[in-house]
């Protein structure tokens, strides 16, 4: 098994000795979590394994197996460049993606489709080896982001701050809290 | 540090760092006796942990490939990973999330207590239940278990709240923050839990016990200990008497290199350990080491395992806290009415955001599953611990096409799940579910069983030499100088998280073993 990478699709140096076969561009919604670190809203990730088109493809089907109205497209666009950057190191993956994609575009753009259309193209499909290999690269990457982090609520580390023991990890008041003699004291 | 010689044969050689393997090199070290610990993997520490969940994952778990085949969902959710263990210093104890659970008298003699059961291969431990009680006691102290020995409980987190409100809705008794191996006040020289919710990418306070900064570094001090990362065991030889003289590896540099022994522990977990006897087939062995009664790699049980999620109106943030904080002990217990045999525990669980979707409820897209996964913070998790039933045919083999990158048969998983199992995951997730009802859930899902992290039985020990693989000291039947260190020894799952019954177990073998070599007899 390939081991799964962090975040490396954000920032990877490697990327610019290798041809770019493909770019995306999107702008950055207001208040997302990259917002405040990106020195401009416009987005731009360059593909060395995919075309343009077929990025765009991916990105449409990426949304359609994670369907969140909420999450912007930048969200989307760095699993886009994780799968591709997979597809770089394994030849086999490449063919693949290529030869799946190349499917789901055979009667007309799969991007321009509506959902209904899209579902029952990705229905189809869904007992392929393409088609599971995105879907659970999709999970492993889309839910690693800020972006879904923010959306979903969820905080992540907390070393930094000292743990939760003070932020919150029992300030659930719509219940009543147990007996001690069942729980334990806080060590303060 | 000293480093032994490779031609040294006064060496004790355990393979493997972990709970079994680090439990063990302390205890011998202790007591003066010479230990080489080949661990494959390599050493980190709480401070080079990392705090990215998809991160982690990649710096500590058992990446090398695993075949699979059966009827088990694992093998159709997971067909890369069937299992999750460790490959690091410290083994699998630098992820467990430290429940401590002791096993009862009854899940030790499962064929007396349930009787004929088609389609399985149980028998009792050849252990006497107050004699394994001793060495829990003993664990307990070791590990400063909570709720044991006067070590206060853990602090209830937002998600225990919400559990203990179930489980008491539901009747249940023994409900609590579970027994945990995680410092509940400054103790052992280690910090408290800060509750992060990081235990399984592991613990950057290092409050909850492994061997990593426990066992290991005490060992060291002793000036006994010569531990090799990097080291992965791909041989144990024998002489003519039939009794292990060294053990094979690749070190860090893959180069590969021949340790003398005068004895072998293998604790690599309950994979890697028939697999390593397996591969060290012989013109006397033709079977591989220890297997006269075929029974290595058989019987492999891991837990019946499974998810429940609640959904509520209101926050929970399960990811806050120590992950595995909480217990039902009420369906460890058993009861044939229930239609099923062995006992349960309902564990309190969460997992991150990233391991949510791919582990917590892994086949879904579409709408109905964003909208799920956009409920996470309102959400409340307990995970099932039950009795696995051991078949013949569930077994660990050498796969006969696939080679790891030492040109090595890459194991073979193959399980198909006993009707037992079914009938008491079924049982528990309407347990779960009801629980979560009680508490106010507007809805509940269910997640499959996870990789296998808890893998026992493939060398069980035995009273009769034909049922098993080794004696209730872990000595193998066939061979007296190799010993099984981790939970394969295991002879039936029983209910309980195993980490606490492979410590129990490693200090019981320990003088076992100081007491043979003092008289000559190994």
């Amino acid at each position: 098994m390939e081991q799964p990478s962090p975040l490396p699709w954000l920032i990877d140096r490697r990327r610019f000795l290798q041809n770019v076969t493909g770019v995306i561009t999107g702008v950055l919604v207001a208040g997302s979590p990259l917002a405040l670190l990106a020195p401009s809203r416009s987005w731009a990730i360059e593909l060395g394994s995919l075309s343009s088109d077929e990025g765009t493809t991916l990105m449409a089907m990426l949304r359609s197996l994670a369907p969140h109205d909420h999450l912007e497209d930048a969200a989307y666009a760095m699993v886009v460049k994780g799968i591709d950057r997979k597809a770089g190191q394994d030849q086999a993956l490449r063919t693949m993606l290529k030869d799946g994609l190349s499917q789901l575009n055979a009667d007309g753009p799969f991007a321009g489709q509506d959902e209904d259309r899209r579902v029952a193209l990705l229905r189809r499909i869904e007992a392929t080896p393409f088609f599971q290999s995105v879907r659970v690269d999709n999970l492993m990457m889309l839910y690693d982001t800020p972006q879904a982090a923010a959306l979903c609520g969820y905080e992540g580390e907390v070393f930094s701050k000292g743990g939760y023991l003070y932020r919150g990890f029992n300030d659930l008041k719509w219940l009543p809290d147990p007996p001690l003699a069942d729980a334990g004291p806080l060590d303060l | 540090m000293p480093t032994f010689a490779f031609d040294d044969d006064a060496v004790t050689v355990i393979i493997g760092s972990g709970a079994g393997g680090g439990t063990l090199a302390h205890e011998l070290t202790r007591r003066g006796i010479k230990v080489v610990l080949l661990e494959a993997g390599k050493r980190e520490a709480p401070e080079t942990f990392s705090q990215s969940p998809n991160e982690a994952f990649g710096m500590l778990t058992w990446l090398d490939p695993r075949s699979q085949s059966g009827d088990w969902s694992v093998a159709r959710d997971f067909p890369t990973l069937p299992v999750w263990h460790c490959k690091t210093v410290g083994g699998s104890t630098v992820h467990w999330t430290a429940a401590s659970l002791r096993l009862h008298e009854w899940e030790l003699k499962p064929a007396t207590t349930f009787g004929r059961m088609a389609g399985s291969s149980y028998v009792d431990w050849p252990i006497p239940y107050k004699e394994l009680l001793d060495y829990y006691r003993l664990a307990e102290k070791r590990m400063y278990v909570t709720r044991r020995n006067g070590i206060p409980g853990l602090p209830a987190s937002n998600n225990f709240k919400v559990f203990y409100q179930g489980a008491k809705k539901l009747g249940y008794r023994k409900v609590h923050t579970n027994y945990m191996a995680i410092n509940s006040r400054p103790q052992d020289e280690r910090s408290i839990c800060l509750q992060q919710g990081f235990c399984v990418q592991g613990c950057k306070v290092a409050a909850k016990w492994s061997t990593l900064y426990t066992e290991i570094p005490r060992a060291e001090a002793t000036g006994k200990l010569d531990l090799r990362v990097g080291a992965q065991a791909t041989r144990i030889e024998h002489g003519k008497d039939g009794r292990v003289t060294a053990v094979l590896y690749r070190d860090a540099e893959g180069r590969e290199q021949r340790q003398k022994a005068r004895l072998v522990c293998v604790a690599g977990n309950g994979i890697e350990t028939p697999r390593l006897l397996l591969l060290s087939d012989s013109a006397r062995f033709p079977d591989g080491l220890a297997n006269a009664s075929g029974n290595v790699g058989r019987h492999y049980t891991r837990h019946t395992m499974g998810f429940v999620w609640g959904v509520f109106d209101h926050p929970v943030h399960m990811y806050r806290g120590a992950v595995l904080a909480g217990l039902v002990e009420d369906e460890t217990v058993h009861d044939a009415r229930r239609g099923f045999a062995g006992g349960y525990h309902l564990e309190l669980c969460a997992l991150d955001l990233p391991s949510f979707p791919q582990v917590g409820m892994p086949y879904g897209w579409g709408r109905d599953f964003a909208r799920t996964i956009e409920s996470y913070a309102n959400m409340a998790g307990m995970l099932i611990v039950g009795e696995d039933v051991p078949r013949a045919d569930n077994r660990i083999t050498l796969d006969p096409v696939r080679r790891d990158r030492w040109g090595l048969p890459i194991p073979h998983l193959h399980v198909d799940e006993h009707d037992n199992n079914l009938a008491m995951r079924h049982h528990a997730q309407e347990r779960g579910n009801m629980l979560y009802e009680a508490a106010g859930a507007k809805q509940v899902l269910f997640g499959p069983p996870p990789p296998a992290t808890h893998n026992m039985g493939s060398c069980r020990m035995s009273a009769d030499r034909r049922d098993g693989v080794c004696n209730s000291h872990g000595q193998t039947h066939d061979i007296p100088n190799l010993f099984i260190s981790d939970g394969s020894q295991f002879t039936s799952s029983g209910s309980a998280n195993p980490t606490l019954t492979i410590v129990a177990l490693a200090l019981r073998q320990a003088e076992y073993i100081a007491k043979q070599m003092t008289a000559r007899a190994i």
